[in-house]
């Protein structure tokens, strides 16, 4: 039952436990007591609103960054990661493969002012960073999973079918 | 003007048709009366139909269809249902289950003949019997049996001019599966007084029981009297592209392609370039369809016991096939009165035939959120009455 929880929660946090104990066929108290233990394991890191800023009026930019770091003797890149992803500037972090950089983040900001201070001013100063290289998003097509700017999803079908 | 085939005139026309009308009027009405998969096909299986017509593939097939495509439909039947076709003689690709179905009775009855349906099921097997002078001999299935056929009920049915039964599980409305051992004696009906059955597995990729679904054909002296029907539209969300495909041993195999050939020539070009991609890389999105279906289906089967509408417990298809017996009406009654109440639709269960009286057909091939606005409906219906 654990990774069909998972599922359904990561597809929509909202559903009830008392929802999610009928599609699952158990009841409410194991629900309730699997997701415990899942947040308390930090399986699950949480539940929030997946947002399309650009349908609101808020000012908002963000950017990929690339980062090439040298990496420090007996902590390999773990160090410099923690300390890049302890700003709130800093959406994600994640160490890739391939050449060109180690690092990718993505960062979040009101102007593009805003993240090329940061980057300029946070990021390539650090001892272990190389280089950076800055990719401004201009504009997004699909966040986690969902496809952004579609119409409402119209129901298409005929209602009544044998 | 002289008069017109007296068989189409005379059939009945669909007894949904009264509510699709009611419906269409109530713009504002919710439904759960659909009949096809609420997801659509996945991407990479459209992609490979879109790319198909980039490269120019626009032309008619062999009547029978791609040979990649028999071939990997006979592997994936051998695979997962553990009977073996020769993708060239036996495997005729087609328009839809439902042409399947028709193809399957031209190909096999004559004038007289009858046709043993159980019912509640589907609605084109009688009229397509009809319209070639075979005789439908309907069998009321029991609520009892949960809307299995028993070896009592088919032997009941059985006369001399008993020509094909046909069997459709997982069922569409009820929900209903037959296992291997429930199949067993109605196999050995079948040999013992040598009758054909035409088994429709559209519903097989939906079944929610502990194995996997059993085709008749696989049981020993079935395969040589047995036409399966399946087809796309379910298990791969592909109802638009209408794609099916039949096996049968090669004589009626090649019976049906004969008329397949001059009826429609070959199915559409595209959907079977579509369907090559589905049948080789589409088992885990099968899954995740079969997933999401089973956790609405448990949501519903325990929501409508607690409303006060007993339904058995489906384990296939994505209906379920509750009881309304208790309120004293007749299912068309309930269900016009819950739509000019409620703004609901549902099917009522005589459409499926006068046994499916008392019932009604609620499809769960909706969100959860639609799901459950229409159970809080179905609630304050009771409630009222």
């Amino acid at each position: 039952m654990r990774e069909e929880l998972l599922h359904l929660l990561e597809n929509n946090g909202r559903l009830s436990t008392e929802d999610l104990a009928a599609m699952l066929g158990t009841s409410q108290e194991a629900v309730e007591k699997e997701m415990a233990e899942l947040e308390a394991s930090k399986v699950i890191c949480g539940y929030r609103a997946s947002v399309d800023w650009d349908k609101t009026d808020e000012e908002y930019v963000s950017a990929l960054i690339g980062v090439k770091i040298s990496p420090q003797r007996g902590q390999g890149f773990d160090k410099i990661a923690m300390r890049i992803s302890r700003f709130d500037e800093v959406k994600s972090v994640h160490l890739i493969s391939g050449s060109g950089s180690d690092l990718i983040l993505t960062i979040e900001g009101k102007t593009l002012r805003d993240i090329s201070q940061f980057v300029y001013n946070k990021i390539a100063p650090l001892e272990a960073v190389v280089s950076t290289a800055t990719y401004f998003v201009l504009r997004k097509y699909k966040e986690n999973g969902v496809i952004l700017g579609e119409e409402k999803d119209i129901d298409e079908r005929i209602q009544i079918m044998p | 003007m002289k008069s017109y085939n007296e068989v189409a005139v005379g059939l009945k026309p669909s007894g949904i048709r009264k509510f699709f009308d009611i419906v269409s009027e109530m713009p504002d009405a919710i439904s759960l009366g659909v009949g096809e998969p609420d997801f659509e096909t996945p991407w990479h299986i459209a992609e490979e139909g879109i790319y198909s017509l980039e490269k120019g593939k626009t032309f008619y097939t062999s009547n029978s269809g791609l040979k990649e495509l028999r071939q990997e439909l006979a592997k994936m039947y051998s695979r997962k249902y553990h009977v073996d076709y020769d993708p060239l003689h036996e495997c005729l690709v087609t328009v839809g289950g439902s042409e399947g179905i028709d193809l399957a009775l031209r190909a096999l009855c004559n004038s007289g003949d009858e046709v043993i349906i159980p019912e509640p099921c589907y609605v084109s097997y009688k009229p397509c019997a009809e319209l070639i002078g075979a005789t439908p001999v309907t069998i009321d299935l029991q609520e009892k049996n949960n809307f299995k056929l028993t070896e009592e009920e088919l032997r009941a049915a059985i006369t001399d001019k008993t020509k094909i039964l046909i069997l459709a599980f997982p069922n569409n409305p009820t929900g209903a599966i037959m296992t291997k051992e429930e199949l067993e004696p109605i196999a050995k009906v079948c040999i013992e007084k040598d009758i054909y059955v035409l088994t429709d597995e559209i519903y097989a990729a939906l079944n929610y029981g502990k194995n996997e679904h059993c085709c008749i054909a696989s049981l020993p002296g079935m395969k040589e009297r047995t036409i399966v029907i399946n087809g796309f539209s379910k298990a791969y969300a592909m109802t638009g592209w209408r794609l099916g495909y039949a096996f049968a041993p090669a004589e009626i195999c090649g019976l049906m392609t004969k008329i397949h050939q001059f009826a429609i020539m070959c199915a559409p070009t595209t959907s079977q370039y579509a369907a090559v991609e589905a049948v080789k890389n589409g088992d885990a999105d099968i899954e995740r369809m079969r997933v999401s279906y089973n956790e609405r289906r448990r949501y519903l089967v325990k929501k409508l016991n607690e409303i006060g509408m007993p339904a058995f417990e489906p384990e296939g298809a994505f209906y379920i096939f509750p009881s309304i017996q208790r309120f004293g009406m007749t299912s068309e009654e309930f269900a016009t009165r819950l739509l000019k109440q409620e703004k609901l639709a549902v099917v009522p269960g005589t459409a499926f035939g006068d046994s499916g009286e008392g019932f009604l057909r609620i499809s769960y091939a909706y969100s959860m959120d639609r799901l459950k606005d229409a159970m809080g409906r179905i609630e304050h219906f009771i409630s009222t009455l």
